[in-house]
């Protein structure tokens, strides 16, 4: 019967015989392992386009809104962190794949007559792997992202004659903005996939044409690609996506804070594989930078389309090839040794890029955050969690919620009896302005938020309760909340240097003649917190 | 010969085990990703909707509100009303203002002690249920809390929520 399916089929679409010819297809004998590459290859490609399109279901493509709907995926969506860590990994494992597929190639000789067109499409494949690496970078819109890109298209810029055109067909003439986005996802989603598709085509129909080019000292006869190689290529497949999977599964893909163009203290590095190109530029300084960012690359790309032109001999056997190889060879240290030096020059930043669920707190607005800090000091979680735990004599706080006035919670604070005299909680031995910073923070307090609190590092925590008791918010906006008498404090760090805030607080005037605002004597020690806080803040507010 | 067929099954094992861990591999985070329910989407408030004293028993009142409702990764603000209704046993229900039919506004007519909807002439009683009319199902309730005096009230998850 299924035989009878299997010929039905054949007959009207000759799809079965298609598949038998593939399998049955003669290959070398001298054919094995190296030869896997370009299959794995093809496997990365089309699950890039499955996560790809999984993501865009849950993307709003507009900058902004494009890094809101992202950490909607990775903190709401199911499984929105693991479709986010294959794509992200993805990409990275394709780059590495490529580059071995190339040198495997290269070193074999496998781009000699007649394949010379093989190689060639092959390096326009490596083109617009790149440019997926370059074009995907932006989504997130994060930090990273802004920044990363707003050196990629300065490194465009510089293109002796046709910089200000590639610049305007990227949208970034007037720096990265909503144009630029628009277009990169464009590229990345509707232009690449498109080419990609169609050049990978081109690419297999000529391998198919060509066949795989053999060792030529191998005297054996041709055997079929099923089984043995089929088996191999299914084996190297496999093997890539189980790195792929752990990977992503074990390596939590960090998302920064929003794009900040004003944010002056950020430090951009691209992508790990652009590093060496980045590296690179710092031996060209002033008019010979586009020597470095421009011609060299340029001149790089040129020589690997000729490279079936430039080497004519015969030699196929890598024992013949020592030029080759060291080629390669001399090609990955340079590499390794320029990613490795922009990896060690990169200046440490000064808070370290907080990843997103423990970064959470900076959103927090200094008066909840204090409480936070009162939370601890008062010692409640003795009696209470913040969600589930061990269990403890009262509530869990973050799902109660029976009281929403802050009155009510002020009054529940200072005595417990008063509103329920069943309660067995003592009274809570602080100040009024630290049982209002309390209040606030539990008020505030959900169950999605919780960790969010409980992961706030003790320094800022202490800072906020230095800013909340010294009355600093009753004059300054921090994260929303505030007064408005004094300027919002986020984004001082690209105002102002740490000392000019150092001095600004210890006598205003001095810094900004016929200020309002009152000295602050602080200890050294409480001045560096609260200015490490400030300088940790988001910058811009929306 | 024996030799060639072990082979064989060998290699097509090894492809088919290859092929289904890769498929779960993929397919089951894909899934999970597409059919599972997104935390908190649809999400509700609480709201403080106002004071008992100002209802008055047996008279449904409308009470306007603004509520925060999650939609995917935007959170909106909505002004939305609700008719409550003071029991004589003392506790509070409140029904979404929209008709159950096909979701016009309805009204409360004092006169004959019932909610009509001017669209369908959909009639409910003072309890929610249907007394006559194309409505397929009593109005629907928003959920209560009363604090001291304060009514607090949540709108349902969704919508449709409510009709299973």
């Amino acid at each position: 019967m299924i035989a009878g399916m299997v010929r039905w089929l054949d007959e009207r679409t000759g799809l079965p015989s298609a598949i038998y010819s593939f399998l049955t297809e003669e290959i070398p004998a001298s054919s094995g392992w190296p030869q896997v590459f370009g299959s794995v290859l093809l496997f990365l490609f089309v699950t890039q386009a499955l996560t790809g399109f999984l993501l865009a279901l849950n993307f709003a493509p507009t900058a902004g809104e494009a890094y809101t709907s992202l950490s909607y995926i990775l903190r709401n969506v199911a499984g929105g962190r693991m479709i986010r860590g294959l794509h992200h990994w993805g990409a990275s494992m394709i780059v590495v794949v490529v580059a071995i597929h190339m040198a495997q190639v290269f070193l074999y000789g496998a781009y000699k007559r007649p394949r010379e067109t093989t190689w060639m499409v092959g390096v326009l494949l490596l083109l617009i792997t790149l440019g997926f690496g370059l074009t995907g970078y932006l989504l997130p819109w994060d930090n990273r992202a802004y920044w990363g890109t707003v050196v990629s298209t300065q490194i465009a810029g510089q293109a002796p004659l046709a910089g200000k055109y590639v610049q305007r067909l990227m949208g970034a003439e007037n720096g990265v903005g909503a144009v630029t986005f628009a277009r990169f996802y464009a590229a990345h989603t509707l232009l690449l996939p498109a080419l990609a598709f169609i050049l990978i085509g081109i690419h297999v129909f000529l391998v198919r044409r060509h066949g795989v080019a053999a060792d030529p000292s191998d005297g054996r006869p041709k055997r079929p690609f099923y089984p043995s190689q089929a088996l191999k290529d299914t084996a190297a497949i496999f093997a890539s996506f189980a790195i792929l999977f752990a990977l992503a599964a074990a390596v939590q893909v960090p998302l920064d804070r929003m794009a900040d163009p004003t944010d002056s203290t950020y430090i951009p590095r691209p992508d790990w594989y652009f590093l060496f190109l980045f590296q690179s530029l710092k031996f060209f300084q002033g008019a010979a930078e586009p020597i470095g960012s421009v011609f060299l690359p340029t001149l790089a790309v040129a020589l690997l389309f000729a490279v079936p032109f430039l080497d004519r001999g015969q030699a196929r056997r890598i024992g013949q090839r020592t030029a080759a190889i060291g080629i390669v060879l001399v090609s990955l240290i340079g590499w390794a040794s320029l990613t490795a030096a922009a990896v060690v020059t990169t200046p440490k930043v000064e808070a370290a890029m907080p990843a997103l669920s423990s970064g959470r707190w900076l959103q927090l607005g200094p008066e909840e955050l204090a409480g936070a800090g009162y939370f601890r000091q008062a010692r409640c979680s003795t009696c209470h969690n913040l969600v589930d735990g061990e269990p403890k004599p009262g509530p869990n706080l973050a799902e109660l919620g029976t009281i929403k006035s802050s009155d009510r919670m002020t009054a529940h604070l200072k005595n417990p009896a008063e509103l329920n005299p069943e309660s067995r909680m003592p009274r809570i031995e602080l100040s009024d302005v630290q049982v209002r910073a309390l209040t606030a923070f539990l008020l505030k307090l959900t169950p999605d938020n919780a960790d969010a609190f409980s992961q706030a590092p003790s320094d800022p925590v202490a800072a906020a309760g230095i800013f909340v008791s010294s009355g600093c918010d009753a004059c300054h906006k921090v994260n929303g909340s505030g007064g408005t008498l004094g300027p919002a404090l986020n984004g001082v760090a690209a105002r102002h240097s740490r000392e000019w805030v150092a001095q600004h607080l210890r006598n205003p005037r001095s810094q900004t003649p016929g200020t309002a605002m009152p000295a602050f004597s602080f200890s050294d020690h409480d001045r560096d917190l609260l200015i490490s806080y400030l300088f940790s803040l988001p910058g811009r507010q929306e | 010969m024996r030799d060639e067929w072990n082979r064989r099954g060998f290699v097509v094992g090894a492809l088919c085990g290859f092929g289904s861990l890769i498929a779960a591999g993929l397919g089951l985070p894909s899934l999970r990703y597409l059919l599972g329910a997104p935390e908190g989407s649809g999400k509700t408030e609480w709201i403080d909707a106002g004071d008992l004293a100002d209802i008055e028993p047996d008279s449904p009142t409308e009470l306007a509100l603004t509520h925060r409702r999650t939609d995917g990764w935007k959170v909106l603000t909505e002004r939305v009303s609700a008719w409550v209704v003071k029991n004589p046993d003392g506790t509070v229900t409140a029904f979404s203002p929209r008709c159950t039919h096909l979701g016009c506004a309805y009204r409360w007519a004092g006169a004959k002690h019932e909610f009509v909807c001017p669209c369908h002439a959909s009639r409910f009683g003072i309890n929610g249920k249907v007394l006559s009319g194309p409505a397929p199902r009593p109005l629907d309730r928003y959920e209560v809390r009363l604090e001291g005096t304060r009514v607090w009230l949540k709108p349902p998850q969704a919508p449709e929520a409510a009709r299973s």
